[in-house]
């Protein structure tokens, strides 16, 4: 008897618990590819293509089936990729990849010379040019993330990058140098 | 009697404040030249109001605020503006930002005050919108824009700090010695702004004159003041907040959460000289001291430069910068050209002998002499190894911008560690970060946004040819039933033919329309208007509508070559006699400037394939 009872106790115990992690895992399902998410996150969002995939997420993809590997980044810099080695839990590689990195720019049309033609605006990842057929087109320069997708399709070369000054909102502190103390000589002889 | 508290930590650093105290505040000889920066507060850059040529007046507004973060900038004299444009800035980056220059012209002209004595009446709202209009920032240092610290609601305490613990800065003593009662007409003004139950001025026991000033002033209305013990840095808003009150403001609270806000004494001060005297913020008292001549205060205009100052009060020839604020938080000047800020409270001028070189760093012992001066109660040295390991979330843990900069650990630190430095370069990347990490997002949501509206209209698109393409299905099934199959039920074949009937009906109908419309325009309208064409025969009665529509078109054509020929010849009298659109004439010059802007292109094109060969 006592046995039975232990038994169905068990029984109904496991029963309970089994409902429950059955239902969590319905209630608690994760859509999607958490890891691609955070991939992304790291990445610098300017769609630009430089990494050899059609934009930032489609390599976060990449990167989480590990087809390909975390140094493609121009625009991510050093400081990306070993963002995305300590996330992925991998060796920090140094960069190599097919474009040299540049400094941050944004791109700018030469007014006088658009003329018209909506080419860039298709070009854009970000949609950050205004203008339609035959108006003259223009950079929102809070949008333009860089990528540098407008310069090859505008007909007349009116479009250039422009590499972004620091403000005195947007400027850093230096990383402090600090002189090294030489050695007393007495000491470096023994 | 008032119970004070004692804040963990500070030092007790030479003061250095005696040389500049013994002078009155001091009026300096006007300079040629003044420099007055769009961004001299916390917040955006005002937009200027003014352009080359235009002549101010002392107190004219020469800079907009731009949003609600901002505060307007006034002309500090009267003259001509000479530019408006990157100048660089009193600034430890030596940046440019956008500046008024203005020309003096000693004629100390002053535009109508526009004071607000009847502010108790007024809205809250109107006076914080005039003190934004005035330019009223805070002039501790933070340089706040003060309508927004004036938001408070039902305060319990409003600190007044005339602490003034840095070394060798005076300008909140002279100036609570000789205007301690504008001061106290401010601090009642901010008081009954934020319902302020108490208004508490701290000021430190080694300014006895302030105190006595200030106590004078202050008798007969409910200010108090009280004298707090000399420690660096009292003057900290949380410190003398903690001193005068006893509340700890604990990390990522603000201060106003528990019932507190600070104002400095120059800034009360100029917020009454706003209010009752409608003089905006163009001055302030400027400590110029150091290895000088003469130290001492003055009242500088905003924008004087800072060599011209230097020069007034004989800087010694063996000085090799200018600090911008204290020794313990300030900056050297990068550049001396510069126009004064709001926030220039102190130019000292340095040489070797009053501030030899730092001695060399050596390595962290991890002693916790840091972690005992520090005033924010952090552990500097923990700070100083995430932010040299550039490990900036492991800072931020530690509560890095809890750090007042404050310098207290750098004075006491025996490896003589320049720790500041650590945390300011860490604070700048974290700043950097996030707003690149902003930045990112928003274009992740723009790019995601494109995607999907790229998707919807191949949706569209996909749905229209399916729709076409159905139709079109449909009708050829009609057609193949109604040829080939003709045991077919006879309930159909009148459809088709009914739609047959229909489209040709409809087409007839367009037809004649366009014939109506060339004729229209050809000018035989009232021709076809009574001759309307027979719908049965839609193709005989199109022929020769069509044909006068060819002709008038050729005829426009060839006038509007005409024209354009006249036009590019420069008969252009008779051009405009002729009533032609403008587009007509316009045609031939775009097309001229697109070939040659193709041109132009495919010349440079093959100018870079021939440097890349080459």
């Amino acid at each position: 008897m006592t046995l039975l009872n232990a038994l169905l106790l068990m029984a109904a115990v496991a029963l309970i618990l089994g409902a429950v992690l059955g239902y969590a895992a319905v209630k608690f399902r994760v859509e999607g590819d958490p890891l691609v998410e955070k991939i992304d996150a790291l990445l610098p969002q300017t769609q630009c293509g430089q990494c050899g995939h059609p934009g930032c997420r489609p390599y976060a993809e990449a990167l989480a089936e590990g087809r390909d590997t975390i140094n493609r980044c121009p625009p991510g810099g050093e400081e990306g990729i070993r963002k995305l080695a300590d996330l992925l839990n991998v060796e920090f590689l140094p960069y190599d990849g097919e474009v040299a990195p540049k400094l941050p720019a944004l791109a700018r049309i030469d007014e006088d010379r658009c003329i018209g033609c909506t080419l860039c605006l298709q070009a854009c990842p970000v949609d950050a040019i205004v203008g339609a057929a035959k108006q003259m087109h223009t950079v929102i320069a809070s949008e333009c993330t860089g990528c540098e997708l407008c310069l090859p399709p505008c007909p007349v070369d009116c479009i250039h990058m422009e590499t972004v000054a620091p403000t005195l909102s947007t400027w850093k502190w230096q990383y402090p140098v600090v002189p090294l103390t030489p050695a007393p000589a007495g000491k470096r002889a023994a | 009697m008032r119970t004070l508290y004692d804040f963990h930590g500070g030092i007790h650093p030479p003061e250095n404040k005696l040389p500049s105290t013994t002078s009155p505040i001091a009026t300096l000889p006007l300079a040629p030249l003044l420099h007055v920066s769009m961004a001299q507060h916390t917040g955006n850059p005002a937009r200027p109001c003014v352009a080359p040529g235009d002549r101010v007046e002392r107190g004219t507004l020469i800079g907009r605020p731009d949003g609600t973060l901002s505060a307007a900038v006034h002309a500090p004299a009267s003259g001509t503006v000479v530019s408006v444009g990157p100048v660089v800035q009193a600034h430890p980056s030596g940046l440019c930002e956008l500046t008024v220059t203005l020309e003096t012209d000693g004629q100390d002209r002053r535009a109508a005050p526009t004071p607000l004595t009847d502010w108790a009446s007024r809205s809250e709202d109107e006076v914080r919108a005039f003190l934004a209009s005035m330019g009223v920032v805070g002039q501790g240092g933070g340089v706040f824009p003060s309508h927004l610290k004036l938001n408070a609601r039902a305060l319990e305490t409003l600190v007044v700090n005339g602490a003034e613990c840095e070394p060798y800065i005076t300008c909140d003593d002279r100036l609570m010695r000789e205007r301690a009662g504008r001061i106290v007409e401010g601090a009642l003004i901010a008081g009954t702004l934020t319902g302020a139950r108490e208004i508490v001025v701290g000021i430190e026991d080694n300014k006895p004159e302030a105190l006595a000033a200030m106590q004078a002033a202050a008798r007969g209305t409910r200010m108090e003041v009280v004298a707090i013990p000399t420690k660096y840095p009292s003057g900290g808003a949380k410190q003398l907040i903690r001193i005068l009150t006893g509340k700890k403001i604990p990390h990522g609270v603000r201060s106003t959460a528990m019932g507190v806000q600070c104002f400095n004494v120059g800034t009360l001060y100029s917020l009454a000289q706003a209010v009752l005297e409608g003089e905006p913020v163009v001055s302030r008292i400027v400590t110029l001291t150091g290895s000088v001549a003469r130290p001492l205060n003055a009242d500088v205009p905003l924008g004087t430069p800072v060599d011209w100052l230097m020069q007034a009060v004989g800087r010694s020839a063996d000085s090799d910068g200018v600090l911008m604020g204290g020794p313990m938080m300030g900056s050297r000047l990068p550049a001396l050209e510069a126009g004064i800020v709001k926030a220039t409270n102190c130019l000292i001028a340095t040489s070797p002998a009053l501030f030899p070189p730092p001695p060399l760093s050596m390595p962290c012992i991890r002693c916790g002499d840091c972690a005992n001066a520090c005033p924010a109660e952090l552990q500097p040295m923990d700070l100083y190894w995430f932010a040299r390991a550039r490990q900036f979330d492991k800072a931020r843990a530690w509560q890095l911008f809890d750090c007042i900069e404050c310098g207290a650990c750098n004075s006491v630190c025996p490896s003589a560690i320049p720790l500041v430095d650590y945390y300011r370069f860490a604070k700048s990347e974290i700043w950097a970060e996030e707003r690149e990490k902003q930045a990112a997002d928003r274009a992740r949501a723009r790019h995601e946004q494109r995607l999907a509206r790229i998707e919807h209209e191949k949706a569209l698109k996909a749905e229209r040819l399916a729709q076409k393409s159905a139709a079109a299905k449909a009708v050829a099934e009609a057609v193949a039933t109604s040829t080939t199959d003709p045991g077919k039920p006879p309930a159909s074949v009148p459809v088709d033919s009914a739609k047959k009937a229909a489209i040709e009906a409809a087409m007839a109908r367009a037809a004649a329309r366009k014939a109506e419309a060339a004729q229209t325009q050809s000018g035989v309208s009232p021709e076809a208007s009574a001759n309307p064409l027979p719908p049965a025969t839609p193709v005989t009665a199109m022929d020769p509508a069509k044909k006068a529509a060819i002709e008038a078109a050729m005829a426009r054509a060839a006038a509007r070559k005409a024209e354009a020929a006249q036009t590019q010849s420069g008969v252009s009298a008779e051009a405009s006699a002729n009533p032609a659109p403008p587009v007509t004439a316009m045609d031939p010059a775009k097309k001229a400037a697109i070939e040659a802007a193709m041109a132009r292109a495919a010349a440079r094109r093959a100018a870079t394939e021939q440097k890349e060969s080459r």
